[in-house]
C-alpha cells in the first residue's frame, strides 16, 4: 500500500511500527527506512480503551474508528428530526431497538399543540419498532439512563442531546450527537468517532462547608474556558474521587460539554457498583486508565481551596467568586435540570432556606426534579412539602425551564439564579432576562435574601 | 461530486456563537421548518440579522462556532436561509458533525482578517482553497479527514446512506 504521509504525521509518531517508509526528495529515492517496533506501546486513557473495545481494534487519540453502540438516546427535542433523517436515509429495520430510548423531556408537559403533536409522532414511530419511550413526567433521558442501569461502566453511549455526557459519571463513554448521526446509528448500530485526546483532571482534598461540586465544575469551566476541552475527553481522577457520590460525578461529567469536551469520564469504583446495585445485574466493563497513559494536559484542583463560584450572564465560562458578583437583586431562583435537579440539590437548598424565613417576598423559587424517581424521593422524605410550604413552586420532572421549551419563562429585566448548566442570552426563553449559574446553596441563599448572597454568610 | 465551489459575501460573527443564538430552543416549540425558523436566525445576537441575509451569504465566525446544544435545526436553519458554508477559527464538535451531515460546509481557517461584506470563494476539490477576493488573500483551510471528506462529497449523510447503505468505506 502506498500512502502519502505528512511531515507532521511523521513527527507526531502516528506512523505505525513495522511500516517501511520510502523518502522521496526531488523525485529521487532519498532514503528507505523501516519504523522499528517499539518495545512497549504507549499506554491508554479510559477513552482510548473504551473505543478500542467498541471498535475491536487499537484506538489511539487522533484515529477515526467505527464503533458498535451499547445505548442510544433521543429526546422529544431531537427525535422528530431523527425520524425524518431515518426515513430519508431509506431506513427500515432498526438495529438493536432494545438499546434505544426516547425521553419526552424537553416538552414535559407539552406547552402547545405543535409539541403535543411531536409526542404523538414519536409514539407512533417508536411503539411498533419496540423502542422504549419514557413518558412526559418520567424525567430527563440521561438522568434516566443512570437510574435505570442503562449507562454501564465501559459502555459506549450516544444521545441526540449534548448533555448525554452526564453518563460519564458511571464510567461510560457518552457523547452528544445530532439527529442525523442518531438516525444513522439507529440503522447501522454504529457511529464513526475520532478518538479524542484526554485532559487528566486530578481532584484532591475535601470541599469546605456550603461549597458544592457545582462550584468545582464552575471553577473548572472558568479555568479551561468554553472551548478549553474542545474535541477532547476529560478524565476525572485523584484522591477526592472515591468520596464523590454519583450525583457529584454526573454533575462534573455534565458540565464537561460546557468546555467543548466530547465526554467526561470517571473511573468505576465501589461507589459506582453500589449505585448499580438493584438497577442493573450487569456490571458492564469497568475501565480504568493505564498508569502511564498519554494525556494532552494535566489539571489539578484542590477541593479544599475552592470557594462558591458564579457564572455571570451570558457565558458559562464568565465565572467569578460569588463575593465578586456585586449587589444583584434576584427575581427568580431555579433549582432543576440535569445539572442541579437531583434530591441532593434540593436537600442542600433546603438546608440554607430553613435557616431563615424561607423564600424572600417578590422572589419566585422553582424546583424541577430531573426525574420521577427524584420527585418520589423528595416527596417521601418530606423535602417537597417543606419547599412548597416555604412558597416554592414545583414543575413536572424533565428539562423544565432550562432552555425555554416548557415551564416558567422569566420576564423582561428579570435576574435568574439557577443550578443549570447554560446561561446564554435567551436560553430560558427570554433574551431580555439575565441568568446566573451557581450551586444549590448559592441559589437558596439568593432565595432567602432576594439578592445574590455568599452561602457561607448564612448562619446555621 | 468531485468538486464543491461556493462564493458569497462574508457576514461577520464573534466567538463562541452557541446554537441557542443561531436559533432559540424556544422557537422549536412552534416549528422545525427551516423556512419558518430562518426568520429568527441569530436573533439573540442581532434581531435585524435574519432580514438582512441574502441567499449565498457566508457566515464568518471566530472560535468555537456552534457550541452548546447539539440541536440540528441550528444547521438546517442556516441552510434554510440560503447559506452554504460557515468559516470559523474553530467549531464545536457537534455543530461540525451536523454541518457535514447536512451538506453545510464548515471551513476551519483563520478568519481574523475577513471583514463584513468581503467577497469569499471556497473550492473543495483535490485541494481545499479559500480566498478572500476583496482583499486578494489566500486563506489556509484545515484539511478534512477522509471520512468527513467522503460525507461532504456525497452531499451529506442522507445521500451517503442512500448510496452506500451505511458510512462510506475508507
Amino acid at each position: 500500500m502506498v500512502e502519502q504521509l505528512t511531515f507532521n504525521q511523521w513527527v507526531a509518531g502516528s506512523i505505525p511500527a513495522g511500516l517501511t517508509i520510502i523518502f522521496i526528495y526531488n523525485n529521487d529515492l532519498w532514503a528507505k527506512n523501516t519504523i522499528p517496533m517499539p518495545l512497549t506501546l504507549p499506554r491508554k486513557t479510559i477513552a482510548e480503551k473504551i473505543l478500542s473495545a467498541k471498535s475491536d481494534g487499537d484506538a489511539r487519540a487522533g484515529d477515526v474508528v467505527v464503533c458498535t453502540l451499547d445505548h442510544l438516546m433521543a429526546t422529544d427535542g431531537s427525535m422528530p428530526m431523527t425520524i425524518d433523517y431515518f426515513e430519508r436515509m431509506g431506513g427500515s429495520e432498526i438495529a438493536n431497538p432494545e438499546r434505544i430510548v426516547v425521553a419526552l423531556d424537553h416538552y414535559s408537559p407539552a406547552p402547545n399543540r405543535q409539541t403535543a403533536t411531536l409526542h404523538d409522532q414519536i409514539r407512533a414511530f417508536s411503539g411498533p419498532r419496540n423502542i422504549t419511550v419514557y413518558n412526559v413526567g418520567d424525567g430527563i433521558g440521561h438522568q434516566l439512563a443512570l437510574e435505570t442501569g442503562r449507562a454501564l461502566p465501559g459502555s459506549l453511549i450516544i444521545g441526540a442531546d449534548s448533555h448525554t455526557v452526564t453518563c460519564g459519571g458511571l464510567n461510560a463513554f457518552a457523547t452528544g450527537v445530532g439527529s442525523s448521526d442518531l438516525a444513522a446509528a439507529m440503522i447501522s448500530g454504529e457511529i464513526w468517532l475520532r478518538v479524542p485526546e484526554t485532559i487528566h483532571v486530578t481532584l484532591s482534598g475535601t470541599l469546605k462547608d456550603k461549597v458544592h461540586t457545582k462550584d468545582v465544575a464552575l471553577t473548572l469551566v472558568g479555568k479551561l474556558g468554553a472551548d478549553g476541552a474542545a474535541y477532547q475527553a476529560l478524565e476525572f481522577d485523584g484522591p477526592a474521587v472515591p468520596g464523590m457520590t454519583i450525583d457529584d460525578r454526573a454533575l462534573l461529567a455534565n458540565l464537561s460539554v460546557e468546555m467543548g469536551a466530547k465526554c467526561g469520564i470517571f473511573p468505576a469504583d465501589e461507589v459506582t457498583f453500589s449505585y448499580l446495585e438493584g438497577r442493573s445485574a450487569d456490571r458492564g466493563e469497568p475501565t480504568g486508565a493505564d498508569s502511564d497513559a498519554n494525556y494532552s494536559r494535566h489539571v489539578t484542583l484542590d477541593l479544599s481551596s475552592i470557594t462558591p463560584q458564579i457564572a455571570m450572564p451570558h457565558r458559562v465560562d464568565n465565572v467569578v467568586p460569588i463575593t465578586e458578583a456585586g449587589d444583584v437583586p434576584i427575581h427568580m431562583v431555579y433549582i432543576g435540570t440535569c445539572a442541579g435537579g437531583r434530591t441532593s440539590d434540593l436537600h442542600e437548598a433546603l438546608e440554607i432556606l430553613r435557616t431563615g424565613a424561607g423564600i424572600a417576598p417578590g422572589t419566585q423559587a422553582i424546583f424541577t426534579p430531573a426525574s420521577r424517581g427524584i420527585l418520589k424521593e423528595v416527596s417521601s422524605d418530606g423535602s417537597l412539602a417543606e419547599f412548597i410550604g416555604m412558597g416554592g413552586i414545583v414543575q413536572s420532572a424533565g428539562c423544565g425551564s432550562c432552555c425555554g421549551t416548557c415551564g416558567a419563562i422569566p420576564g423582561d429585566g428579570v435576574n435568574v439564579i439557577s443550578t443549570a448548566n447554560r446561561n446564554f442570552k435567551g436560553r430560558m426563553g427570554n433574551a431580555n432576562s439575565f441568568i446566573y449559574l451557581a450551586s444549590p446553596a448559592s441559589c437558596a441563599a439568593a432565595a432567602l435574601h432576594g439578592r445574590i448572597t455568599d452561602p457561607r454568610s448564612i448562619a446555621q | 461530486m468531485s468538486e464543491i465551489s461556493i462564493k458569497g459575501r462574508a457576514r461577520i460573527l464573534g466567538d463562541d456563537i452557541n446554537t441557542d443564538y443561531i436559533i432559540s430552543s424556544r422557537r422549536k416549540r412552534d416549528s422545525l421548518d427551516p423556512q419558518v425558523l430562518r426568520d429568527y436566525l441569530l436573533e439573540a445576537v442581532d434581531p435585524e440579522f435574519a432580514a438582512s441575509v441574502e441567499p449565498g451569504d457566508l457566515l464568518v465566525a471566530g472560535k468555537n462556532f456552534g457550541c452548546g446544544s447539539a440541536m440540528e435545526v441550528a444547521v438546517t436553519v442556516v441552510l434554510g436561509a440560503g447559506i452554504h458554508a460557515v468559516l470559523a477559527n474553530s467549531f464545536s464538535r457537534t455543530y461540525f458533525r451536523n454541518a457535514i451531515n447536512n451538506g453545510l460546509l464548515p471551513v476551519v481557517c483563520n478568519t481574523g482578517q475577513i471583514e463584513e461584506g468581503d467577497a469569499l470563494s471556497i473550492r473543495l476539490g483535490a485541494q481545499f482553497d479559500v480566498r478572500n477576493e476583496t482583499k486578494d488573500q489566500n486563506l489556509t483551510a484545515d484539511p478534512l479527514s477522509p471520512i468527513v471528506r467522503s460525507i461532504v462529497m456525497a452531499g451529506g449523510l442522507v445521500p451517503c446512506f442512500r448510496e452506500h447503505g451505511g458510512f462510506p468505506t475508507l
